[in-house]
């Protein structure tokens, strides 16, 4: 008989990890909470590093998933998973399921900007997030500041929510730095006579072709960048943004003036990934994430025999790591189902 | 044998880090250990009230020059911090910069006055 | 009446030590008191405060009423030891004049009475054998429950008892030692004379069945005396300083005299006046949430009076005022703290930036403060709520402004705060109102203590619960459940506790906690504590946020911004501001100022 693979969330992790398995040979159930495939994917425009549309990326994943006919269940969600037989036994949404080994890519979720109330994201109008603003991109490239005009002056704020005690997350985000990046060469591309300003702590441009982006950004679009933390922002009576933050290189406190300020949001492990970790009891990394057996042999497997992860459920990362990821994922439950028949 | 070709930098401007005076710096890393966290970003300054209210005020920049020991600059400038408590509200890194202060002051009252720190 | 043996002597010996340290030392302190407040102890002695001081002398040192509040078994402990010794004493001295036909008899006449005094068949002898017998009791009640005390101090409430230096020791061993000897030597004696009451002679003609009572009786008026003697020795270097001083602390303090900035012979005295009772250690969160007694208030005393104030423990306190509140003679705990502060640390300040300038003129002056500048959402609703309620207001600060003072008095430079003080109160009566409002728990508690502002004073609880109260706001109420949480310097700091509840309950359903209005803890964000890093701040919260939760709230409202931030870190629900709940509640008025936003406006 045929070993069953249940994978539960179907982002670019769980979906891309599904067709693998059905390729190797193993029945694969995947369930996924939204009516659609990709997760945050089908939130995103246009891809670093080069620019392509999430919406190939989420075809190739689509495609490649029908064709494999694995099983996907949308709507729904994970009550409960009990071990049975060296199995498991999953109840998702109205189905109880047996499995011989779980994949786990309930992926991240953004850090939610209300917290970091000083920025004022959810009180004022004119603050948005990365999430936000990719948005905009996709209905169409409108971007537009609460009076329904064009902003002139944008601001992109580095580490909200990453890399800051104080809310409880001292992990860097990884991506929202080039993501950063990219919006800003997007916004000029769209709005030429706005000035754009990046407030980061250190740019953090660790990918091949990331260092480039940087460079493209400064010299074909005349992105500003300043080095220091935003402290706070308050609202003027036009319903402008004014913010606060320190020209370290220059050493002098700084005032400015904004239309449209962008906050970009940090991963922490999504809702999904947390309630899944509690309901098997699997270890977690100091930042909350699932921990991986081994940081380096071995970052499939969990503490739990059968169970795997794969995705932004372990960690920040980029749509090629995960994909790297997942398909490495694949490796091991085979390498673990198959070990476990003789 | 000491030659000048003048291409050096001007003196005062230059740290020295072979002169400085870093007892004060290694005093405050031994009683505020969260100091030794900064990573400089500027939200201390961004935030702080007497910042908002006069240029030559800048507590980064004093914890800065504290590290490479240019006592003198300290000094001159940290009586002017009025105590609020928004630099380490908003510090990433968690720094109790109050403490940093308190303490800095008291170093330099001893420093003045040639008491052992 | 022949009443001398020379076991006396270490009775009397102890006595006339303790009569001449004491008074010298109250010369000395009274000597050296500020001229202001000797002034003030002439002109209370020929006042009717006096009164007063009789009243509270009575209830607090004798009856130990506060002690009563907090736990009513170490209440009972600490009555049945004061007050039963003291009407011991007056009784004793009652019973051996009446004998003696003697008014000026001997100290140790009472003392002594029994071995001296064998017919004891007078017509009073009666009622004086059974009430002596009856206090001696009394008072052994409350020796035992000292012993247990030591054993059991969780039975009354504590966590942690003090620890004791040396003449602590030999004090507290020869007190717990001087009423089970009176017993034994009374007992002994009523064994051979049948001089004693119930207790006594019971005990004594038991004792005489299988004892040589004879032998021993001498013996144990000799034990007797010493423990006496050794406890008036030790008593003014140990902690029982406190009975007497604490007299004069309390005469002292309702003549009006207090410590405030500077450390006087009052402040001495306040310290002398600590009996070491521990409460304060287990209202501490330093010991609660940190497991570090070391900066509880008794211990720090002890610093002040053995003059080896520590930087580390002066600044490692949170000012937040539990030990204060419940201090059973009610040192002013935080004051000394701050004073030794004072004393610590280079007081230097250089606020020549300050330049006021004109303000726009309003009737009433709102001033968010520097913390709310961090917590926009406070803000932006008190603006909403002064907008809608219709108010002539000018934003004092709305570009930031220099510090209320009152962190800079936290940190003990009260020289740099005055400065403070000066700049805004300045600032402040520019603007002509003849209302402050502000949304920032520590600067209230400034304004009101420290600006003597010829204008009304409001914290924004108080002031939205005036608007709603005159109908210019009405709110709905929803089901909400919500704690309420004190802000330490509103609450216990500025005794308003009573306003923010009452305007919450027009709002929403207010839940208890078993840490409500005095009782409240420090969310743990405290300006007044500054030697503590921001982990151990956050292990403070979190304690407080269990404590918060017990009842199942949907919600934590506080008044303060920094208890805000505070509580958002850890939240397990969410936190938000008095203000912010009254502006969302708020109901629309049916004519709508056309500056304002229509909700399909306000984008995610
Ligand atoms: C603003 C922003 C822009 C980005 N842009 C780029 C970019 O341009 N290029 C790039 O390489 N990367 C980018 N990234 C990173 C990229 O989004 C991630 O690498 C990628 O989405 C990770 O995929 P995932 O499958 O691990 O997680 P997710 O996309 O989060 O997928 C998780 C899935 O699991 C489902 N799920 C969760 N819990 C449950 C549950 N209990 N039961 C069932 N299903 C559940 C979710 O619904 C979701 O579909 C960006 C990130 C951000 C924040
Ligand atoms: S990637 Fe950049 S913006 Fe994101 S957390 Fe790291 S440093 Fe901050
Ligand atoms: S405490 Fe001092 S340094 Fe910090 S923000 Fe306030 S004034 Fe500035
Ligand atoms: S906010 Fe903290 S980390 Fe940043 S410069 Fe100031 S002290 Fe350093
Ligand atoms: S300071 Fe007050 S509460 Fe603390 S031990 Fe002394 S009397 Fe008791
Ligand atoms: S003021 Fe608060 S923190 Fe300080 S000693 Fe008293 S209870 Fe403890």
């Amino acid at each position: 008989m045929k070993k069953h693979v249940f994978i539960i969330g179907g982002g670019v992790a769980g979906a891309e990890a599904a067709s693998q398995l059905v390729k190797m040979g193993f029945d694969v159930t995947l369930a996924e909470k939204e009516t659609q495939i990709g997760g945050k994917l089908n939130q995103w425009d246009r891809l670093f590093p080069s620019k392509r549309k999430a919406a190939e990326v989420l075809d190739f994943i689509n495609k490649n998933l029908v064709d494999s006919k694995a099983r996907v269940l949308f709507n729904t969600e994970i009550s409960k998973i009990s071990k049975q037989n060296g199995g498991y036994k999953i109840y998702a949404g109205i189905e109880e399921c047996t499995a011989d080994a779980i994949l786990i890519s309930t992926g991240y979720d953004v850090f939610n900007a209300r917290i970091k109330e000083e920025y004022g994201y959810g009180i004022y109008e004119n603050v948005i997030t990365s999430v936000d603003l990719e948005e905009m991109f996709r209905n169409g490239n409108k971007i537009f500041n609460s009076n329904k005009e064009e902003p002139k002056r944008i601001g992109f704020v580095h580490c909200v929510g990453s890399r800051d005690e104080k809310v409880g997350n001292h992990y860097c985000s990884q991506v929202c730095c080039v993501t950063a990046v990219k919006q800003a060469m997007e916004v000029k591309e769209i709005l030429p006579r706005a000035e754009v300003y990046c407030f980061y702590m250190d740019l953090r441009m660790f990918g091949l072709q990331f260092e480039d982006l940087y460079r493209e950004s400064q010299e074909k679009w005349g992105v500003n960048f300043i080095r220091g933390r935003v402290s706070e922002a308050a609202e003027n009576i036009d319903g402008t943004i004014l913010i606060k933050v320190e020209d370290t290189l220059a050493g002098r406190p700084l005032k400015m003036k904004v239309d449209l300020l962008v906050l970009m949001v940090g991963f922490v492990p999504s809702a999904g990934t947390t309630e899944i970790g509690k309901m098997l009891n699997l270890d977690l990394t100091p930042e909350n994430f699932l921990k991986p057996a081994d940081e380096h042999l071995d970052t499939s497997s969990t503490n739990l025999k059968g169970v795997f992860i794969a995705g932004t459920c372990k960690s920040p990362k980029t749509i090629a790591d995960t994909f790297a990821d997942a398909r490495a994922a694949t490796l091991k439950i085979k390498e673990f189902l198959e070990g476990s028949e003789k | 044998m000491n030659q000048d070709w003048g291409y050096g930098i001007n003196k005062d401007r230059q740290i020295d880090f072979d002169r400085n005076d870093r007892r004060l710096a290694e005093y405050i890393r031994k009683y505020v250990p969260s100091y030794k966290l900064c990573i400089s970003c500027g939200a201390c300054t961004a935030t702080c009230s007497t910042a908002n209210l006069t240029d030559f005020y800048n507590i980064r920049r004093l914890n800065i020059f504290l590290m490479r020991g240019e006592i003198d600059e300290i000094a001159k400038h940290i009586d002017k911090c009025m105590f609020c408590g928004k630099c380490e509200l908003v510090c990433p890194r968690g720094v109790n910069t109050r403490q940093v202060i308190l303490i800095m002051k008291e170093g330099i009252k001893k420093i003045k006055q040639n008491e052992q720190l | 009446m022949n009443s001398f043996d020379i076991f006396v002597l270490p009775f009397a010996i102890g006595l006339y030590t303790l009569l001449i340290v004491f008074f010298a030392k109250v010369f000395d302190w009274i000597k050296h008191l500020p001229v202001g407040d000797r002034r003030k102890i002439g002109r209370g002695i020929r006042s009717r405060k006096l009164f007063g001081v009789v009243k509270e002398i009575f209830l607090e040192s004798l009856i130990h009423r506060r002690i009563f509040k907090v736990n009513p078994l170490l209440g009972y402990m600490h009555m049945s030891l004061a007050f039963g010794w003291f009407l011991l004493i007056v009784l004793g001295a009652a019973e051996s004049k009446i004998y003696g036909r003697d008014l000026l008899n001997t100290p140790w006449d009472p003392i002594f009475f029994k071995y001296f005094k064998h017919d004891t068949n007078e017509f009073h002898s009666a009622f004086f054998n059974f009430t002596m017998d009856f206090l001696l009791l009394f008072v052994l009640s409350g020796v035992f429950l000292a012993y247990l005390k030591r054993i059991y101090a969780r039975l009354f409430g504590l966590k942690k008892t003090t620890k004791h230096i040396f003449f602590d020791r030999l004090a507290i061993i020869s007190l717990w030692l001087i009423f089970p000897l009176r017993l034994l030597a009374e007992s002994l004696t009523s064994g051979i004379y049948h001089n004693g009451g119930f207790l006594t002679d019971g005990l004594g003609s038991f004792l005489a069945g299988f004892m040589p009572v004879g032998h021993l009786e001498y013996t144990a008026w000799w034990l007797y005396s010493l423990s006496v003697g050794a406890f008036f020795v030790a008593l003014p270097y140990s902690r029982y300083m406190h009975i007497p001083t604490e007299i004069l602390l309390i005469a002292m303090r309702r003549f009006g005299i207090k410590t405030t900035t500077t450390f006087t012979n009052f402040s001495q005295i306040e310290v002398y006046s600590c009996p070491r009772c521990g409460i304060c250690i287990d209202k501490c969160q330093m010991t609660s949430a940190l497991g570090n007694e070391k900066p509880a208030s008794v211990y720090f005393l002890n610093t002040i009076r053995a003059q080896k104030v520590k930087p580390g423990l002066s600044f490692d306190c949170m000012i937040c005022g539990r030990c204060e509140q419940y201090c059973p003679v009610g040192i002013s705990l935080m004051n000394h703290r701050l004073v030794q502060r004072n004393k610590l640390i280079s007081n230097g300040y250089n606020f020549q930036f300050l330049k006021n300038g004109i303000p726009e003129k309003a009737r009433i002056a709102y001033y968010a403060g520097c913390m709310t500048h961090l917590t926009p959402s406070i803000e932006k609703a008190m603006i909403k709520i002064l907008e809608k309620a219709g108010t002539d207001f000018v934003f004092i600060d709305k570009d930031g402004g220099a510090c209320c003072g009152r962190p800079m008095m936290l940190s003990g430079n009260f020289e740099g705060a005055e400065k403070l003080i000066e700049f805004n109160r300045n600032n402040i009566l520019k603007s002509c109102a003849d209302i402050l409002v502000t949304s920032c728990a520590i600067c209230y508690k400034v304004f009101k203590s420290n600006y003597d502002l010829p204008l009304k004073v409001l914290h924004h609880s108080e002031f939205i619960l005036e608007l709603v109260k005159s109908g210019k706001i009405n709110i709905n109420k929803s089901g909400l459940r919500a704690v309420y949480h004190d802000p330490c310097e509103l609450g216990r700091g500025s005794k308003v506790y009573e306003e923010p509840r009452e305007l919450l309950s027009h709002a929403l359903e207010l839940v208890s906690t078993g840490y409500d209005r005095e009782n409240a803890l420090c969310c743990g964000g405290s300006l007044g504590n500054i030697m503590l890093g921001y982990e151990e701040k956050n292990k403070i919260n979190a304690a407080v946020w269990k404590e918060m939760m017990v009842n199942d709230p949907e919600m934590l409202v506080t008044a303060c911004p920094l208890c805000k931030k505070t509580f958002n870190k850890n939240a397990p629900v969410p936190v938000r501001d008095i203000a912010e709940i009254i502006a969302d509640a708020v109901q629309i008025s049916p004519v709508k100022p056309n500056h304002q936003l229509a909700p399909e406006q306000i984008a995610g």
